[in-house]
């Protein structure tokens, strides 16, 4: 309790005043780095392609599937704020339109068969919280386990080959074209800003950000953490099969095998765009500006001939360099802590 | 040595009567009796691992004790969770820090209890202009002074930090006030400012339980002093009738 009326008043050496700076920003728009390399690399991209790459045929392209690995990676950026992890986005991708499909082929209305689809959807978030919370393990092994089930549920219920979406269901409200996009990329705008706001505005995104940042002051302040945690499993859940699905309607037919390595994908978007993986901080929109980076990079690798092979290369260098600026800017706060 | 009195005054605020809590192989609470008086700051001292915080936090509803009653008032309470006790007019500090760095002062102070606007099933948008201007009164009154409550807490001084969770504390009129070990890590100026902060108690209507190690504080502090070594009680004494010779000797 001193009487400093700066909170920030500047520490005896500069290294440490730098890093403060950096902290705060970090903290408070810990999705800014991303969206300084989105730029950087839309104006990189956009020269090398002789200004092919905003063009409107190729923006259709880079949105055309943006809303489908963007709503998987804001999901796993709420459930990685609130502090856990799911490895299965990847399956339940694939898992909730080989339902919808075949109870539709059974004969269900759309909107039943899209209210049963998220219902499996549902149940498996609250399988990886209940077991993650009630044993108590990592959120890590037991997403990693339902990533084996769901697949395997997905194939079994396929029965070996991917049925055919009956052609009279009302799909164009996620696939109709409205100017350069789909609605789907609506519904992916109006779904990310009500999760934002969700995030921001309301107590319970209050909530979700304590249990990620100080479980144990949470729970001793009275919040009902474990409701919180499975609040967010499910969400992701929900999210991850509702986008594989919008993906099915553009595609016709589900795979069994869509969506495979999308949860990897999804976790490098949201600490791509500044979700530290220890939980508390990130925001939604640092989720989409990490999914619109690695549409971005695919795409204009693509556009500027290098190999695509790359893509994974250039990912994987991204996200290490995001975890690697992330645990400094911790280690910069745990010695600003000591030295005040 | 052993003052305890087997009913409970007629002045507790609170009466705990054979608590006992294990936590899987260790017996941290042997049977616990306590009162805790009205208006009165409680000074409660003992070795680490003696039970101190194991006690309090099933005051405040943290943890649940196996076996024995709490009773508030003279009602016979369970209190179960941290919401509970809160509405018992509980208020503690924990040990540990219970801040979240990466959130705001002002959204710190109202965790778990934020002031809602159209909320549905306790869930809703946070009126953030009352939080705002609710944490900077409650941190003036606490006599801190902060540039704006929308810094974060991960940015704060640990004498700043347990200033905001005075202050939230504080803000909560709360009946009784915990504060384990609060005095840790803070300079000398700062720890005199918590010390003056916890002696006030009484004359703010709100009673007090102050845990420390350094006994000079808690003679200074504190109205009555109760001393615990592996999880029982061993010493209950008015201040004025204790030495902090016996109280050395005790632990
Ligand atoms: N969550 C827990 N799980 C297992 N054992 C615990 C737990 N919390 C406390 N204990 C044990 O209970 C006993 C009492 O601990 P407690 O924290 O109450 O001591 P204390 O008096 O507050 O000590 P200190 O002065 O170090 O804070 C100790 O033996 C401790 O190891
Ligand atoms: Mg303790």
């Amino acid at each position: 309790m001193s009487d400093t009326t700066d909170t920030t008043a500047p520490p005896a050496t500069r290294r440490p005043d730098r890093g403060r700076r950096l902290l705060k920003v970090y903290l408070e728009k810990p999705e800014l780095a991303g969206l300084v390399l989105l730029v950087a690399l839309v104006a990189f991209f956009q020269l090398r392609s002789d200004g092919v790459f905003l063009s409107e045929a190729n923006l259709r392209g880079i949105l055309g599937i943006l809303p489908e690995v963007g709503l998987v990676a804001v999901g796993v950026t709420i459930l990685m704020i609130a502090g856990e992890f799911d490895l299965s986005v990847g399956s339940v991708f694939a898992l909730m339109p080989m339902s919808v499909t075949l109870l539709l082929n059974e004969g269900v209305p759309f909107a039943g068969a899209m209210l049963l689809g998220l219902g499996v959807c549902a149940c498996v978030g609250v399988v990886n919280g209940v077991v993650t919370m009630r044993f108590a393990i990592p959120s890590f092994i037991t997403t990693l386990g339902m990533l084996f089930v769901a697949r395997s549920l997905t194939v079994v219920i396929s029965g070996g080959f991917p049925p055919l979406l009956p052609l009279d269901i009302p799909s164009w409200l996620f696939t109709q074209f409205v100017g350069p996009v789909r609605l789907s990329m609506l519904w992916f705008v109006g779904i990310a800003v009500l999760l934002g706001l969700m995030l921001t505005r309301t107590n319970l995104g209050n909530w979700i950000r304590a249990t990620g940042g100080n479980l144990e002051a949470a729970k001793s302040m009275g919040i009902p953490v474990q409701r919180v945690k499975l609040f967010c499993f499910v969400l992701c859940s929900m999210l991850a099969g509702l986008a594989g699905t919008i993906q099915v309607f553009r595609l016709g037919s589900p795979l069994p095998s869509l969506g495979e390595g999308l949860e990897l994908q999804a976790v490098a978007a949201a600490v791509i765009g500044g979700t530290a993986l220890a939980g508390g901080i990130g925001t939604v929109l640092g989720g989409v500006i990490g999914a619109v980076l690695l549409r971005v990079i695919d795409n204009g690798l693509v556009l500027t001939r290098v190999d695509a092979n790359w893509f994974k290369f250039a990912v994987g260098t991204l996200l290490i360099l995001a975890v690697v600026s992330n645990a400094w800017l911790r280690k910069t706060a745990r010695r600003l802590k000591v030295e005040t | 040595m052993n003052a305890v009195t087997p009913t409970a005054a007629a002045d507790a605020l609170i009466a705990c009567r054979g608590l006992h809590k294990w936590y899987s192989g260790v017996h941290a609470l042997k049977g616990i009796d306590l009162d805790i008086r009205a208006g009165e700051v409680l000074g409660l001292v003992g070795d680490n691992g003696a039970g101190k915080s194991t006690l309090i936090k099933c005051l405040s509803g943290v943890e649940t004790p196996d076996d024995g009653t709490i009773a508030v008032e003279g009602r016979t309470v369970r209190i179960g969770t941290p919401k509970r006790a809160m509405r018992l007019g509980i208020e503690t500090i924990h040990q540990y820090n219970s801040m979240v760095p990466t959130m705001s002062i002002a959204r710190n102070l109202f965790i778990g209890r934020e002031p809602v606007r159209f909320g549905l099933g306790g869930v809703g948008l946070m009126d953030q202009r009352r939080m705002r201007r609710e944490a900077v009164a409650a941190l003036r009154d606490v006599d801190l002074h902060l540039r704006s409550a929308d810094a974060l807490v991960g940015e704060l001084s640990g004498g700043q930090r347990q200033g905001v969770a005075i202050a939230r504390a504080m803000h909560f009129r709360s009946r009784l006030l915990i504060l384990d070990e609060p005095t840790n890590h803070l300079s000398v100026k700062e720890t005199e400012k918590v010390l003056g902060f916890t002696r006030g108690l009484p004359a703010q209507g709100v009673t007090g339980i102050f845990i420390s190690h350094n006994m000079h504080h808690v003679l200074e502090t504190c109205d009555r002093v109760v001393a615990m070594a592996r999880g029982e009680i061993v010493l209950d004494r008015r201040v004025a009738d204790v030495g902090i010779d016996e109280l050395h000797a005790v632990l």
